[in-house]
Protein backbone atom coordinates (compact mmCIF):
# COMPACT_ATOMS: atom_id res chain seq x y z
CA UNK A 1 0.00 0.00 0.00
CA UNK A 2 1.72 3.24 -1.06
CA UNK A 3 1.87 6.24 1.37
CA UNK A 4 -0.67 8.37 -0.68
CA UNK A 5 -2.84 5.73 -0.25
CA UNK A 6 -2.13 5.49 3.76
CA UNK A 7 -2.80 8.89 4.33
CA UNK A 8 -5.63 9.02 1.88
CA UNK A 9 -7.26 6.30 4.06
CA UNK A 10 -5.98 8.33 7.65
CA UNK A 11 -7.63 11.37 6.43
CA UNK A 12 -10.57 9.76 5.91
CA UNK A 13 -10.71 8.64 9.58
CA UNK A 14 -9.50 11.98 10.71
CA UNK A 15 -12.91 13.02 9.16
CA UNK A 16 -14.96 10.65 11.41
CA UNK A 17 -12.75 11.87 14.48
CA UNK A 18 -13.29 15.35 13.72
CA UNK A 19 -16.97 14.87 13.44
CA UNK A 20 -16.91 13.06 16.66
CA UNK A 21 -14.78 16.37 18.25
CA UNK A 22 -17.09 18.60 17.31
CA UNK A 23 -20.88 17.09 18.13
CA UNK A 24 -19.53 16.31 21.30
CA UNK A 25 -18.47 20.12 22.48
CA UNK A 26 -21.84 21.01 20.57
CA UNK A 27 -23.90 18.72 22.86
CA UNK A 28 -21.63 18.57 26.12
CA UNK A 29 -21.31 22.42 26.59
CA UNK A 30 -24.94 23.19 26.76
CA UNK A 31 -25.59 20.12 28.49
CA UNK A 32 -22.91 20.10 31.34
CA UNK A 33 -24.41 24.17 32.13
CA UNK A 34 -27.80 22.33 32.79
CA UNK A 35 -25.97 19.74 34.95
CA UNK A 36 -23.98 22.11 37.28
CA UNK A 37 -27.28 24.04 37.43
CA UNK A 38 -28.63 20.46 38.92
CA UNK A 39 -25.60 20.57 40.82
CA UNK A 40 -25.60 23.54 41.94
CA UNK A 41 -29.44 24.06 42.64
CA UNK A 42 -32.03 24.39 45.42
CA UNK A 43 -33.62 20.79 44.72
CA UNK A 44 -31.90 17.94 47.43
CA UNK A 45 -33.15 14.96 45.39
CA UNK A 46 -31.48 16.45 41.81
CA UNK A 47 -28.17 17.71 43.49
CA UNK A 48 -27.41 14.39 44.74
CA UNK A 49 -28.42 12.64 41.89
CA UNK A 50 -26.09 15.09 39.41
CA UNK A 51 -23.37 14.48 42.02
CA UNK A 52 -23.90 10.80 41.52
CA UNK A 53 -24.05 11.05 37.70
CA UNK A 54 -20.82 13.41 38.06
CA UNK A 55 -18.58 10.91 40.28
CA UNK A 56 -19.45 7.92 38.11
CA UNK A 57 -18.80 9.68 34.93
CA UNK A 58 -15.41 11.11 36.30
CA UNK A 59 -14.51 7.56 38.46
CA UNK A 60 -15.15 4.89 35.44
CA UNK A 61 -12.90 4.60 32.26
CA UNK A 62 -14.43 6.60 28.99
CA UNK A 63 -13.97 3.45 26.99
CA UNK A 64 -16.40 1.28 29.66
CA UNK A 65 -19.04 3.78 29.26
CA UNK A 66 -18.92 3.49 25.57
CA UNK A 67 -19.35 -0.30 25.80
CA UNK A 68 -22.25 0.20 28.24
CA UNK A 69 -24.13 2.60 26.00
CA UNK A 70 -23.49 0.65 23.11
CA UNK A 71 -24.67 -2.76 24.54
CA UNK A 72 -26.25 -1.86 27.13
CA UNK A 73 -29.61 -1.63 25.44
CA UNK A 74 -29.41 -4.95 23.78
CA UNK A 75 -28.13 -6.83 26.97
CA UNK A 76 -30.44 -4.97 29.05
CA UNK A 77 -34.08 -4.63 27.09
CA UNK A 78 -32.78 -7.20 24.32
CA UNK A 79 -32.82 -3.98 21.67
CA UNK A 80 -31.64 -4.65 18.14
CA UNK A 81 -30.18 -1.32 17.20
CA UNK A 82 -29.88 -0.63 13.64
CA UNK A 83 -26.02 0.36 12.15
CA UNK A 84 -26.43 3.83 12.78
CA UNK A 85 -26.66 3.25 16.73
CA UNK A 86 -22.50 2.64 16.59
CA UNK A 87 -21.86 6.73 15.86
CA UNK A 88 -24.98 7.36 17.85
CA UNK A 89 -23.83 5.84 21.08
CA UNK A 90 -20.50 6.84 20.41
CA UNK A 91 -21.93 10.64 20.41
CA UNK A 92 -24.11 9.94 23.49
CA UNK A 93 -21.12 8.71 25.60
CA UNK A 94 -18.72 10.98 24.82
CA UNK A 95 -21.49 14.13 25.30
CA UNK A 96 -22.75 12.35 28.18
CA UNK A 97 -18.96 12.04 29.94
CA UNK A 98 -17.80 15.62 28.94
CA UNK A 99 -20.88 16.98 30.08
CA UNK A 100 -20.02 15.86 33.49
CA UNK A 101 -16.06 17.04 33.08
CA UNK A 102 -17.80 20.51 32.34
CA UNK A 103 -20.49 21.00 34.47
CA UNK A 104 -17.82 21.01 37.35
CA UNK A 105 -15.75 23.29 35.24
CA UNK A 106 -18.93 25.65 34.84
CA UNK A 107 -19.37 25.38 38.84
CA UNK A 108 -16.05 26.31 40.03
CA UNK A 109 -16.52 29.47 37.68
CA UNK A 110 -19.97 30.09 38.68
CA UNK A 111 -18.61 29.51 42.45
CA UNK A 112 -15.82 32.44 41.80
CA UNK A 113 -17.94 34.92 41.02
CA UNK A 114 -17.97 37.68 43.81
CA UNK A 115 -21.33 38.07 45.53
CA UNK A 116 -21.18 41.87 44.59
CA UNK A 117 -21.85 40.94 41.05
CA UNK A 118 -25.32 39.63 41.47
CA UNK A 119 -26.06 42.07 44.17
CA UNK A 120 -25.32 45.14 42.04
CA UNK A 121 -27.34 43.37 38.97
CA UNK A 122 -30.44 42.93 41.55
CA UNK A 123 -30.52 46.72 42.32
CA UNK A 124 -30.13 47.67 39.22
CA UNK A 125 -33.11 45.54 37.97
CA UNK A 126 -32.08 43.08 36.64
CA UNK A 127 -34.29 39.90 36.46
CA UNK A 128 -32.65 36.24 37.32
CA UNK A 129 -32.37 35.30 34.04
CA UNK A 130 -30.80 38.19 32.34
CA UNK A 131 -27.98 38.74 35.48
CA UNK A 132 -27.18 35.32 34.67
CA UNK A 133 -26.87 35.46 31.07
CA UNK A 134 -25.88 39.21 30.62
CA UNK A 135 -23.59 39.86 33.88
CA UNK A 136 -22.52 36.36 35.28
CA UNK A 137 -21.98 33.73 32.18
CA UNK A 138 -19.66 35.86 30.43
CA UNK A 139 -17.53 36.26 33.14
CA UNK A 140 -17.38 32.80 33.78
CA UNK A 141 -16.82 31.73 30.45
CA UNK A 142 -13.45 34.26 30.70
CA UNK A 143 -12.47 32.39 34.20
CA UNK A 144 -12.32 29.02 33.18
CA UNK A 145 -11.50 29.16 29.46
CA UNK A 146 -7.84 27.59 30.53
CA UNK A 147 -9.65 24.54 32.15
CA UNK A 148 -12.00 24.51 29.25
CA UNK A 149 -9.01 24.22 26.88
CA UNK A 150 -7.23 21.37 28.81
CA UNK A 151 -10.29 19.45 28.17
CA UNK A 152 -11.21 20.49 24.72
CA UNK A 153 -7.41 19.08 23.67
CA UNK A 154 -7.76 15.70 25.73
CA UNK A 155 -10.80 15.12 23.89
CA UNK A 156 -9.02 15.23 20.44
CA UNK A 157 -7.15 12.36 22.10
CA UNK A 158 -10.00 10.59 23.44
CA UNK A 159 -11.74 10.43 20.46
CA UNK A 160 -9.37 7.39 19.19
CA UNK A 161 -11.47 5.44 22.04
CA UNK A 162 -13.87 5.20 19.69
CA UNK A 163 -11.95 2.47 18.59
CA UNK A 164 -13.13 0.39 20.95
CA UNK A 165 -16.48 0.34 19.35
CA UNK A 166 -14.53 -0.81 15.99
CA UNK A 167 -16.14 2.61 14.84
CA UNK A 168 -13.54 3.50 11.75
CA UNK A 169 -12.04 7.02 13.25
CA UNK A 170 -8.82 7.82 12.62
CA UNK A 171 -6.97 5.86 15.47
CA UNK A 172 -8.97 2.54 14.25
CA UNK A 173 -7.91 2.88 10.85
CA UNK A 174 -4.29 3.20 11.58
CA UNK A 175 -4.52 0.28 13.36
CA UNK A 176 -6.00 -2.06 10.54
CA UNK A 177 -3.95 -0.65 8.21
CA UNK A 178 -0.53 -1.21 10.73
CA UNK A 179 -2.04 -4.69 10.48
CA UNK A 180 -2.08 -5.38 7.24
CA UNK A 181 0.94 -4.05 6.73
CA UNK A 182 2.93 -5.15 9.07
CA UNK A 183 4.49 -1.53 9.35
CA UNK A 184 4.58 0.88 12.26
CA UNK A 185 3.99 3.72 10.35
CA UNK A 186 0.59 4.17 9.92
CA UNK A 187 0.58 4.94 13.96
CA UNK A 188 3.48 7.57 13.37
CA UNK A 189 1.19 8.84 10.28
CA UNK A 190 -1.76 9.03 12.86
CA UNK A 191 0.35 10.72 15.98
CA UNK A 192 0.82 13.34 13.59
CA UNK A 193 -2.44 14.25 12.81
CA UNK A 194 -3.50 14.20 16.06
CA UNK A 195 -0.80 16.87 17.08
CA UNK A 196 -1.48 18.87 14.24
CA UNK A 197 -4.98 18.68 15.05
CA UNK A 198 -4.39 19.50 18.76
CA UNK A 199 -1.93 22.74 17.75
CA UNK A 200 -4.94 23.94 15.55
CA UNK A 201 -7.34 23.30 18.53
CA UNK A 202 -4.92 25.06 21.03
CA UNK A 203 -4.31 27.88 18.73
CA UNK A 204 -8.13 28.37 18.25
CA UNK A 205 -8.34 28.37 21.70
CA UNK A 206 -5.84 30.96 22.58
CA UNK A 207 -6.95 33.27 19.78
CA UNK A 208 -10.69 32.84 21.80
CA UNK A 209 -8.61 33.86 25.25
CA UNK A 210 -6.86 36.62 23.78
CA UNK A 211 -10.32 38.35 22.35
CA UNK A 212 -11.51 38.20 26.05
CA UNK A 213 -8.06 39.61 27.38
CA UNK A 214 -9.53 43.39 26.44
CA UNK A 215 -10.60 43.70 30.32
CA UNK A 216 -9.46 41.87 34.26
CA UNK B 1 -43.69 62.99 51.67
CA UNK B 2 -41.44 60.08 53.17
CA UNK B 3 -39.56 58.93 50.53
CA UNK B 4 -38.16 56.20 52.79
CA UNK B 5 -39.65 55.21 56.72
CA UNK B 6 -37.98 52.01 58.25
CA UNK B 7 -40.02 51.40 61.33
CA UNK B 8 -39.27 48.95 64.17
CA UNK B 9 -36.61 47.00 61.97
CA UNK B 10 -35.22 43.73 63.40
CA UNK B 11 -32.62 41.73 61.89
CA UNK B 12 -29.84 38.49 63.03
CA UNK B 13 -28.03 36.38 61.43
CA UNK B 14 -28.37 33.34 63.57
CA UNK B 15 -28.51 34.28 67.09
CA UNK B 16 -27.01 37.30 66.90
CA UNK B 17 -29.02 40.21 66.56
CA UNK B 18 -27.49 42.70 64.46
CA UNK B 19 -30.44 45.28 64.19
CA UNK B 20 -32.61 45.83 66.90
CA UNK B 21 -35.80 47.89 66.57
CA UNK B 22 -34.24 50.41 63.97
CA UNK B 23 -36.69 53.14 62.79
CA UNK B 24 -35.70 55.94 60.61
CA UNK B 25 -37.28 58.37 57.86
CA UNK B 26 -36.00 60.05 55.05
CA UNK B 27 -38.15 62.80 53.45
CA UNK B 28 -37.34 63.83 49.74
CA UNK B 29 -34.18 65.68 48.93
CA UNK B 30 -33.00 64.78 52.81
CA UNK B 31 -29.91 64.03 54.07
CA UNK B 32 -29.17 61.08 56.28
CA UNK B 33 -25.82 59.65 57.64
CA UNK B 34 -25.49 56.85 59.31
CA UNK B 35 -22.14 56.47 61.47
CA UNK B 36 -20.79 53.96 64.12
CA UNK B 37 -17.88 51.28 64.72
CA UNK B 38 -17.50 48.76 62.24
CA UNK B 39 -19.53 45.53 63.07
CA UNK B 40 -22.47 47.79 64.25
CA UNK B 41 -25.04 47.02 61.51
CA UNK B 42 -24.78 49.60 59.40
CA UNK B 43 -24.34 47.76 56.33
CA UNK B 44 -27.11 45.46 57.21
CA UNK B 45 -29.02 47.96 57.56
CA UNK B 46 -28.81 49.46 54.37
CA UNK B 47 -29.01 45.84 52.78
CA UNK B 48 -32.44 45.74 54.39
CA UNK B 49 -33.56 48.55 53.22
CA UNK B 50 -32.36 47.70 49.35
CA UNK B 51 -34.07 43.87 49.97
CA UNK B 52 -30.75 42.55 49.46
CA UNK B 53 -31.10 41.35 53.19
CA UNK B 54 -35.01 39.75 54.41
CA UNK B 55 -35.98 41.41 57.87
CA UNK B 56 -36.80 39.48 60.45
CA UNK B 57 -39.58 42.18 62.06
CA UNK B 58 -40.56 45.62 61.68
CA UNK B 59 -41.74 47.36 58.07
CA UNK B 60 -40.22 49.17 55.28
CA UNK B 61 -42.14 51.83 53.70
CA UNK B 62 -41.32 53.65 49.94
CA UNK B 63 -43.08 56.63 49.09
CA UNK B 64 -45.67 56.23 51.83
CA UNK B 65 -46.77 52.51 51.13
CA UNK B 66 -46.00 49.63 52.76
CA UNK B 67 -43.98 47.56 50.72
CA UNK B 68 -42.36 45.01 53.06
CA UNK B 69 -43.17 43.72 56.66
CA UNK B 70 -43.41 40.88 58.93
CA UNK B 71 -46.91 39.88 60.07
CA UNK B 72 -46.94 39.26 63.86
CA UNK B 73 -47.05 35.56 63.83
CA UNK B 74 -43.32 35.98 61.88
CA UNK B 75 -44.65 35.48 58.32
CA UNK B 76 -42.64 38.29 55.53
CA UNK B 77 -44.22 40.11 53.02
CA UNK B 78 -42.21 41.19 50.46
CA UNK B 79 -43.08 42.23 46.99
CA UNK B 80 -44.24 40.07 44.03
CA UNK B 81 -42.25 40.07 41.24
CA UNK B 82 -44.14 43.36 39.34
CA UNK B 83 -44.50 45.33 42.39
CA UNK B 84 -40.89 44.53 43.62
CA UNK B 85 -39.46 46.15 40.23
CA UNK B 86 -40.94 48.62 40.71
CA UNK B 87 -40.39 49.67 44.03
CA UNK B 88 -36.21 48.63 43.63
CA UNK B 89 -36.69 51.35 40.62
CA UNK B 90 -37.50 54.16 43.35
CA UNK B 91 -33.95 53.70 45.06
CA UNK B 92 -30.22 52.93 44.06
CA UNK B 93 -27.28 51.53 46.44
CA UNK B 94 -23.43 52.28 45.67
CA UNK B 95 -21.29 49.61 47.00
CA UNK B 96 -17.95 50.23 49.17
CA UNK B 97 -16.26 48.30 46.19
CA UNK B 98 -18.24 49.92 43.35
CA UNK B 99 -19.32 46.46 41.66
CA UNK B 100 -19.04 47.86 38.34
CA UNK B 101 -19.29 44.78 35.38
CA UNK B 102 -15.79 44.38 34.85
CA UNK B 103 -16.67 42.91 31.15
CA UNK B 104 -18.86 46.34 30.16
CA UNK B 105 -17.16 49.34 29.40
CA UNK B 106 -18.31 52.22 31.46
CA UNK B 107 -21.13 53.53 29.02
CA UNK B 108 -22.56 50.21 28.91
CA UNK B 109 -22.27 49.84 32.65
CA UNK B 110 -24.56 52.52 32.31
CA UNK B 111 -26.66 52.30 29.34
CA UNK B 112 -27.45 48.15 29.58
CA UNK B 113 -29.40 48.67 33.02
CA UNK B 114 -31.29 51.58 31.39
CA UNK B 115 -31.97 49.91 28.31
CA UNK B 116 -32.09 46.51 29.07
CA UNK B 117 -34.35 47.02 32.52
CA UNK B 118 -35.97 49.93 31.98
CA UNK B 119 -37.00 49.98 28.47
CA UNK B 120 -35.17 53.13 27.69
CA UNK B 121 -34.89 54.34 23.88
CA UNK B 122 -30.66 53.18 23.39
CA UNK B 123 -29.79 57.02 21.80
CA UNK B 124 -31.36 58.22 24.47
CA UNK B 125 -29.81 56.78 27.27
CA UNK B 126 -26.49 57.25 25.71
CA UNK B 127 -26.84 60.54 25.47
CA UNK B 128 -28.10 60.92 29.37
CA UNK B 129 -25.47 58.64 30.20
CA UNK B 130 -22.86 60.73 28.44
CA UNK B 131 -24.08 63.83 29.96
CA UNK B 132 -23.77 62.03 33.25
CA UNK B 133 -20.33 61.08 32.53
CA UNK B 134 -19.66 64.75 31.48
CA UNK B 135 -21.05 65.72 35.23
CA UNK B 136 -18.74 63.45 37.56
CA UNK B 137 -15.67 64.44 34.71
CA UNK B 138 -15.54 61.36 33.24
CA UNK B 139 -16.58 62.09 29.55
CA UNK B 140 -13.22 60.45 28.26
CA UNK B 141 -13.69 57.57 29.75
CA UNK B 142 -16.73 56.13 28.41
CA UNK B 143 -15.09 53.48 26.40
CA UNK B 144 -12.74 52.76 29.20
CA UNK B 145 -13.13 49.00 30.96
CA UNK B 146 -13.78 49.32 34.92
CA UNK B 147 -10.05 47.66 34.88
CA UNK B 148 -8.77 51.22 33.95
CA UNK B 149 -10.36 53.46 36.09
CA UNK B 150 -8.51 54.19 39.44
CA UNK B 151 -10.95 53.44 42.77
CA UNK B 152 -12.00 57.12 42.50
CA UNK B 153 -13.17 57.32 38.82
CA UNK B 154 -14.93 53.61 39.88
CA UNK B 155 -16.94 55.05 42.11
CA UNK B 156 -17.77 58.00 40.52
CA UNK B 157 -18.81 55.52 37.36
CA UNK B 158 -21.13 53.60 40.20
CA UNK B 159 -22.67 56.87 41.06
CA UNK B 160 -23.67 57.42 37.65
CA UNK B 161 -24.80 53.92 36.97
CA UNK B 162 -27.01 54.22 39.98
CA UNK B 163 -28.34 57.82 38.87
CA UNK B 164 -29.33 57.10 35.93
CA UNK B 165 -31.96 55.00 36.71
CA UNK B 166 -33.34 58.23 38.01
CA UNK B 167 -33.64 56.64 41.80
CA UNK B 168 -36.11 58.54 44.60
CA UNK B 169 -33.24 57.68 47.26
CA UNK B 170 -29.36 56.92 46.99
CA UNK B 171 -27.82 54.75 49.32
CA UNK B 172 -23.93 54.80 49.72
CA UNK B 173 -22.29 52.14 52.23
CA UNK B 174 -19.02 53.69 52.22
CA UNK B 175 -18.26 54.91 48.97
CA UNK B 176 -14.71 55.89 49.87
CA UNK B 177 -13.45 53.60 52.29
CA UNK B 178 -11.97 51.26 49.77
CA UNK B 179 -10.14 54.16 48.03
CA UNK B 180 -6.70 56.19 48.41
CA UNK B 181 -6.92 58.95 50.72
CA UNK B 182 -6.00 61.42 47.67
CA UNK B 183 -8.91 59.93 45.81
CA UNK B 184 -11.67 60.48 48.32
CA UNK B 185 -11.87 63.60 47.82
CA UNK B 186 -13.04 63.43 43.95
CA UNK B 187 -15.94 61.16 45.23
CA UNK B 188 -17.20 63.04 48.27
CA UNK B 189 -17.46 66.27 45.70
CA UNK B 190 -19.73 64.40 43.36
CA UNK B 191 -22.12 63.51 46.69
CA UNK B 192 -22.34 67.06 47.57
CA UNK B 193 -23.35 68.23 44.20
CA UNK B 194 -26.32 65.09 44.40
CA UNK B 195 -27.24 66.68 47.13
CA UNK B 196 -27.57 70.05 45.70
CA UNK B 197 -30.07 68.56 43.39
CA UNK B 198 -32.14 67.46 45.92
CA UNK B 199 -32.02 63.42 45.78
CA UNK B 200 -32.62 61.83 49.12
CA UNK B 201 -29.62 60.41 50.37
CA UNK B 202 -28.60 57.56 52.83
CA UNK B 203 -24.77 57.55 53.47
CA UNK B 204 -22.83 55.92 55.40
CA UNK B 205 -19.84 57.10 56.25
CA UNK B 206 -16.64 57.51 58.11
CA UNK B 207 -15.82 60.79 56.70
CA UNK B 208 -17.12 62.72 59.65
CA UNK B 209 -16.09 66.49 58.75
CA UNK B 210 -18.54 65.50 55.10
CA UNK B 211 -21.25 64.06 57.28
CA UNK B 212 -21.33 67.06 58.89
CA UNK B 213 -21.47 69.27 56.30
CA UNK B 214 -23.92 67.47 54.23
CA UNK B 215 -26.16 65.93 56.49
CA UNK B 216 -29.42 67.37 57.46
CA UNK B 217 -30.09 64.11 60.09
CA UNK B 218 -27.30 61.93 61.33
CA UNK B 219 -27.54 58.53 62.95
CA UNK B 220 -24.99 57.46 65.35
CA UNK B 221 -25.19 53.05 65.44
CA UNK B 222 -23.87 50.83 68.49
CA UNK B 223 -24.18 47.27 68.46
CA UNK B 224 -27.40 47.48 65.90
CA UNK B 225 -28.67 50.32 68.07
CA UNK B 226 -29.49 53.88 67.42
CA UNK B 227 -27.62 55.34 70.13
CA UNK B 228 -28.09 59.13 69.22
CA UNK B 229 -29.47 60.96 66.41
CA UNK B 230 -30.45 64.33 65.27
CA UNK B 231 -29.47 66.98 63.31
CA UNK B 232 -25.62 66.98 62.64
CA UNK B 233 -24.96 69.97 65.21
CA UNK B 234 -26.42 68.05 67.72
CA UNK B 235 -25.60 65.12 67.49
CA UNK B 236 -21.25 65.66 67.20
CA UNK B 237 -21.81 68.12 70.33
CA UNK B 238 -24.47 65.25 72.33
CA UNK B 239 -23.09 63.96 75.55
CA UNK B 240 -22.91 60.04 74.75
CA UNK B 241 -19.47 58.66 75.49
CA UNK B 242 -19.26 55.90 73.63
CA UNK B 243 -19.96 58.04 70.72
CA UNK B 244 -17.31 60.10 71.68
CA UNK B 245 -14.90 57.78 72.00
CA UNK B 246 -15.44 56.76 68.63
CA UNK B 247 -15.17 60.48 67.36
CA UNK B 248 -11.93 60.78 69.20
CA UNK B 249 -11.07 57.06 67.31
CA UNK B 250 -11.61 58.35 63.93
CA UNK B 251 -9.75 61.97 64.49
CA UNK B 252 -6.26 60.10 64.78
N1 LIG C 1 -24.47 37.53 56.00
C1 LIG C 1 -24.07 37.55 57.29
N2 LIG C 1 -24.04 36.43 58.02
C2 LIG C 1 -23.66 36.43 59.30
N3 LIG C 1 -23.29 37.54 59.96
C3 LIG C 1 -23.29 38.70 59.30
C4 LIG C 1 -23.69 38.78 57.92
N4 LIG C 1 -23.58 40.06 57.52
C5 LIG C 1 -23.16 40.76 58.60
N5 LIG C 1 -22.98 39.95 59.66
C6 LIG C 1 -22.57 40.38 61.00
O1 LIG C 1 -23.41 41.42 61.40
C7 LIG C 1 -22.70 42.41 62.13
C8 LIG C 1 -22.92 43.76 61.50
O2 LIG C 1 -22.31 43.79 60.25
P1 LIG C 1 -22.40 45.04 59.29
O3 LIG C 1 -23.82 45.36 59.04
O4 LIG C 1 -21.57 44.73 58.09
O5 LIG C 1 -21.71 46.18 60.15
P2 LIG C 1 -21.10 47.56 59.67
O6 LIG C 1 -21.49 47.83 58.26
O7 LIG C 1 -21.64 48.57 60.64
O8 LIG C 1 -19.62 47.42 59.83
C9 LIG C 1 -21.27 41.97 62.14
O9 LIG C 1 -21.00 41.34 63.37
C10 LIG C 1 -21.17 40.98 61.01
O10 LIG C 1 -20.20 40.01 61.29
MG1 LIG D 1 -20.28 48.04 56.57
Amino acid sequence: MSFQVIMGQLAGGLVKSIEIFALTLIFSLPLGLLVSFGRMGKNRVIRSLVWFYISVMRGTPLMLQLLAVYFGPYYIWGMKLGRAWRFMAIIIAFSVNYAAYFAEIYRSGIESMPPGQYEAARILGYSKTSTFFRIIFPQVVKRILPSVTNEVITLVKDTSLAFSLAYAEMFTIAKQIAAKETSFMPFLAAALFYYVFNAIVAFLMERIESALNYYT
Amino acid sequence: MAILEMNHIKKSFDSLEVIQDISLKVEQGEVLSIIGPSGSGKSTLLRCATFLETIDAGEIRYLDERVAWVEPDGTRQYPKKDQLRKVCSCFGLVFQSFNLFPHYSVLKNIVDPMVHNQKRNKTEAVNEAMELLGRMGLKDKADAYPCQLSGGQSQRVAIARALALNPKILFFDEPTSALDPELTGEVLKVIRSLADLHIAMVIVTHEMSFAKEISDHIIFMDKGVVEVEGSAQDVFEADHERMQAFLGKLAH
